[in-house]
């Protein structure tokens, strides 16, 4: 049974092949019920009792008919469950804040943090005209025991003076790893007194590694840090001319935001800033310039995107650039927030034309993967994005789920006010935010940005549950445990999931993509990037060297 | 490629840019794996354990498996002992391994957690099932490198699982230091063909490099038993390779078990394999087969057939203490000049030993512990070098200088075959050998004029 979808506004597309793809992904699992509900049940049992009551919270047989499905989500990890997740200093500085190629990122810590990642996540970087290139470098206060016991304050005044003094760069970034909360380092005074000294734009984060739960919260307090301190620095800029746009939660892994920005730029449409991908600081400090916010990833970009509402009167769109049907559908939705006729027919005949030349080049694709059913874990969206790419190739996600995602990214921007902040994530600053006195514009009347809000085009994320079909399975932040039983029991033909993960996966003889790095391929997003995607996938599932996974002799007769 | 590097050297004091080292759980973790059914398992908060899990994955294209007891901010506050309990709990209901071994982070070491009394206390309270072990190595990340870590565990192996008897055992113990699966394969095979019988701990192979069977198995066959463990303390002698990751282990031992032991350079390049076998022959009172002697000499036959490509040739080397040094000498002993030679690991067994290999065969060379691929860079751009043999991450060096790279030593990440062919013993020296011969060769083909193009080398 799918989904009766009884809201469908007009900037949807309602083209054949659209509606073809959206039924596929809200159709029903062809998992049987009753291996399903076993399944679950064969997960759960296997757990300390107090483990299992927590963990089948974060389990949801997908029921359509119950249009509040809640989830359990951003809580903290059971000890020892062996987990996917990462920390707040990977989700500030290894995710969002450092992209920014032409800025100096200093960890202030002991050498690991700053090392693993260094060059790990593919969020690609090209040089400006007049620009430098700091992408390939990994700086940190390299912390020593007498560091930890004398504190490291000095280290990092003079860790700042000496990467100015050898790089004069734009802008200075300094992150803290877990000791530096505890010995009590005041990075932020540091900050604070070198910025004054040299001049020169330099933001700390703390993003100790225990704070929050996961990933997460680095997101949040990297989102703060961004809003304080660069979002609104160039004041000499004071109107830029055309459809200006920013892409917030956008990392340009494997060249992702290039292909996004070339389809935009086709159509007529400016980018001012790309929170974070190929991102530099001079461009980020006119991101209050733009006209709408797109909002790729939800889950690490929401705050800025509502602080700038807020603040400037920007409006946010929630886009999907992953999936030819996806993408279509997002430009539709811009065009109707311009509503330029203009502007729409043009994004109209480029929509014509791209997906013309991506429909061809998947069909062969196509043929040889449709039908084949996919598990998705990735951090906090790709599990929801990747489902419209995957049923372009007529491929069914029967089980996905998030690492480190709130509720409002399973359930939709509507659960919000139902979700209580608990102790572990308490910590996590809320900025009190209100509009600017002489920079808050709104590109639209208020009664026209009301209409768009009940149109859904701004302002609104509905999440991955209503995508997800009947008798699918939404797993949290799943665990090795879960992860093993699921792959026994359900034997997918493939698994989108990370590092870790894919050899696990592989070994079991079942092909694994990486939805984090893409095996080192892209771009995924956009038209040209579904057409790699396919092609990638293709070459995984069909690989000639799954058949030589057992020798002759041990294969049934 | 890496266009901000200025070539005049300044001093710095407080800034590290791109360091040729990590930190210390992530060796724990990778010498915990050399224990047979054992998971590894992080006491800090789960970013770490995310962190060295990927990366030796990256490494191995192989699942690492470790657990993590997941602080948050108030286990910060509070300390990790009821994290560690549930840790446990959880650990040995779900995934039933024979060994935990713990490593610690500068979290769990900064708030001063005690693992002794927190493993005791689980122990006590049944937490801990009778017929299994918890083991733990304090691995703060602000004190040494990675190569600590694996260091501060395979001592830990020995302080908590190496029993003395009343029955002397006509064995050596052999720890093979912070190296490749392929290694350890390949030394115990040579103690095989050598007809010594040995305990070799920890042992990687067959757990990091583990065959595609379509069966995943959490626990692989390798790593060395408990049991095994049991009969070291009772051993002729220990044989430590690589000083830096494998002496404070059997200094441990000694204490312990009254074992002697000998700390060897890596037996990489035919002088250190040479000290290896003699002191074999030493211990044991039992001449090297023919088999060996061979070897011996086809290594010998390389380095004298294609000496041209090598002679005078001036090289950068950075990496681990314990593969640096015996890789200086194999470069040296073939008439190249190792002119710069780094570590980012703090060692005066690094500075002792480039000291004796290269004041007077290579008197120009500059080598540096605990410093960083920044400084080396600059090095580069001040006064080039024909050849780099780093790690992975030399390779922004290589293209930005355009310098043919050898990869080698502990992480290689973006190519195949290191955990597979060993580059230890008289075998593994011949392969190291021909892969830096090749690359030379290769880009030698690749530079050449149409009319001077060779056929034969």
């Amino acid at each position: 049974m799918t989904e009766p979808n009884q809201n469908n506004p007009q900037w949807e597309t309602d083209t054949d092949t659209f509606q073809a793809t959206e039924t596929l992904m809200r159709s029903q699992s062809p998992i049987d019920e009753t291996t399903t509900q076993e399944t679950v049940e064969e997960i759960i049992s296997a757990y300390p009792k107090k483990v299992a009551k927590k963990r089948s919270k974060h389990i949801v047989v997908r029921d359509p008919a119950q249009p509040e499905q809640e989830i359990n989500a951003n809580v903290r990890t059971t000890p020892g469950i062996i987990t996917q997740r990462g920390c707040s200093f990977a989700g500030c500085k290894g995710v969002v804040v450092g992209p920014f190629g032409d800025v100096v990122h200093i960890v202030h810590g002991p050498v690991g943090c700053s090392y693993y990642s260094w060059m790990t996540r593919r969020n690609q970087f090209k040089t400006r005209e007049d620009g430098e290139n700091f992408i390939h470098y990994c700086f940190t206060t390299d912390m020593n025991e007498h560091d930890l016991v004398f504190g490291g304050m000095n280290k990092l005044r003079k860790a700042i003076q000496e990467a100015y003094d050898l790089f004069h760069p734009r802008a200075i970034t300094v992150h803290a790893t877990c000791p530096v909360g505890l010995i009590g380092d005041d990075i932020q005074g540091v900050a604070r007194e070198m910025a004054e000294k040299l001049n020169t734009n330099i933001s700390a984060f703390n993003c100790e590694g225990y704070k929050g739960v996961s990933q997460s919260a680095g997101h949040h307090i990297a989102n703060n840090e961004f809003f304080k301190k660069w979002i609104g620095q160039d004041t000499e800029t004071e109107s830029i001319e055309g459809y200006t746009v920013n892409i917030l939660g956008e990392y340009n892994i494997g060249g992702d935001a290039w292909e996004i920005e070339r389809v935009l730029n086709k159509c007529g449409i400016q980018v001012i800033a790309t929170f974070s991908g190929d991102g530099s600081y001079d461009e980020a400090t006119k991101a209050h310039l733009a006209q709408a916010n797109l909002v790729m990833c939800h889950r690490s970009i929401n705050y800025m995107a509502n602080m700038m509402e807020t603040k400037y009167g920007t409006p946010w769109l929630k886009v999907n650039f992953i999936g030819i049907h996806a993408f279509a559908k997002s430009l539709r939705k811009l065009a109707r927030f311009f509503d330029d006729p203009e502007l729409t027919q043009r994004i109209e005949e480029v929509i014509e034309e791209e997906l013309a030349i991506a429909e061809t080049q998947i069909a062969e694709y196509r043929q040889r993967l449709e039908g084949k059913t996919v598990f998705l874990f990735v951090g906090g969206s790709r599990a929801h994005h990747y489902q419209d790419l995957f049923a372009d190739l007529g491929m069914k996600t029967i089980v996905a789920g998030y690492e480190f995602a709130h509720r409002d990214d399973y359930e939709g921007r509507q659960a919000l006010p139902k979700i209580k902040v608990d102790a572990d994530s308490r910590n996590i600053e809320e900025l009190e935010v209100k509009p600017d006195p002489e920079n808050y514009q709104p590109p639209k009347s208020e009664e026209e940005l009301e209409k768009l809000r009940q149109e859904k085009v701004v302002g609104e994320y509905t999440g991955m549950m209503p995508d997800m079909g009947e008798g699918t399975l939404l797993v949290d932040n799943i665990s090795h445990h879960e992860l093993d039983t699921l792959i026994k029991r359900f034997q997918p033909d493939l698994i989108g999931s990370g590092i870790k993960d894919k050899y696990i996966i592989e070994k079991f003889g079942i092909p694994s993509k990486q939805l984090h790095n893409y095996d080192y391929g892209g771009p995924y997003a956009g038209f040209w990037g579904a057409v790699n995607f396919a092609k990638d996938v293709d070459s995984r599932v069909n690989s000639p060297t799954w058949q030589y996974v057992k020798a002759p002799w041990q294969q049934a007769s | 490629m890496l266009e901000a590097t200025p070539t005049e050297v300044q001093e710095r004091e407080a800034l590290r840019i791109n360091p040729a080292k990590t930190c210390q759980p992530i060796g724990a973790m990778y010498a915990a794996l050399g224990l047979h059914n054992c998971l590894p398992h992080s006491h800090g908060s789960q970013g770490c354990c995310s962190y060295h899990r990927s990366h030796l994955t990256r490494h191995y294209k192989e699942p690492i498996m470790a657990a993590t007891s997941s602080f948050t901010e108030g286990t910060a506050v509070f300390g990790g002992g009821a994290n560690l309990r549930q840790a446990l709990t959880t650990i040995f209901k779900l995934y039933n391994p024979d060994v935990v071994a713990i490593n610690t982070t500068c979290l769990s070491e900064t708030i001063g957690d005690d693992l002794p009394s927190l493993i005791r206390a689980a122990q006590d309270d049944g937490i801990i099932p009778e017929d299994k072990l918890v083991i733990h190595a304090n691995t703060p990340s602000y004190v040494g490198t990675h190569v600590t870590g694996w260091s501060n565990m395979a001592k830990a192996i020995v302080d908590y699982l190496v029993q003395k008897s009343d029955t002397p055992q006509q064995q050596i113990n052999l720890i093979p230091g912070y190296v490749e699966p392929a290694d350890t394969r390949h030394l115990k095979r040579f103690l095989k063909e050598f007809g010594v019988e040995s305990v070799v701990f920890p042992d990687t192979s067959d757990v990091v490099d583990t065959p595609q069977t379509g069966d995943f198995r959490m626990y692989p066959k390798g790593g060395t038993p408990v049991e095994d463990l049991k009969t070291a303390g009772d051993s002729l002698a220990t044989v430590a390779l690589g000083p830096m990751a494998s002496e404070a282990a059997a200094k441990s031992l000694q204490n312990k078990c009254d074992v002697p032991y000998r700390a060897l350079d890596l037996p990489i390049g035919v002088a250190a394999c040479d000290r290896f076998v003699q002191t074999l022959m030493e211990l044991t009172g039992t001449q090297p087969p023919e088999s060996l002697v061979d070897d011996r000499g086809r290594l010998v036959d390389i380095m004298t057939d294609m000496q041209q490509y090598l002679y005078g040739l001036r090289v950068a080397v950075s990496g681990d203490p314990d593969q640096v040094v015996p890789l200086t000498e194999f470069l040296v002993s073939c008439g190249a000049r190792p002119v710069y030679v780094i570590t980012g690991t703090p060692s005066k067994y690094f500075r002792k030993r480039c000291e004796e290999i290269l004041s007077n065969t290579v008197p120009e060379a500059i080598y540096k512990d605990d410093t960083d691929l920044f400084y080396l860079h600059q090095l580069i751009k001040n006064n080039p070098v024909d050849l780099l043999v780093t790690n992975v991450y030399g390779k922004y060096i290589a293209r930005a200088e355009d310098i043919p790279l050898v990869r080698f030593g502990w992480p290689i990440l973006d190519r195949v075959g290191h955990s597979y062919f060993p580059t230890v013993g008289y075998r593994g020296s011949m392969h190291l050998l021909c892969t830096i011969l090749n690359t030379l060769l290769e880009r030698k083909d690749r530079d050449d004029p149409d009319e001077v193009f060779e056929l034969v080398m």
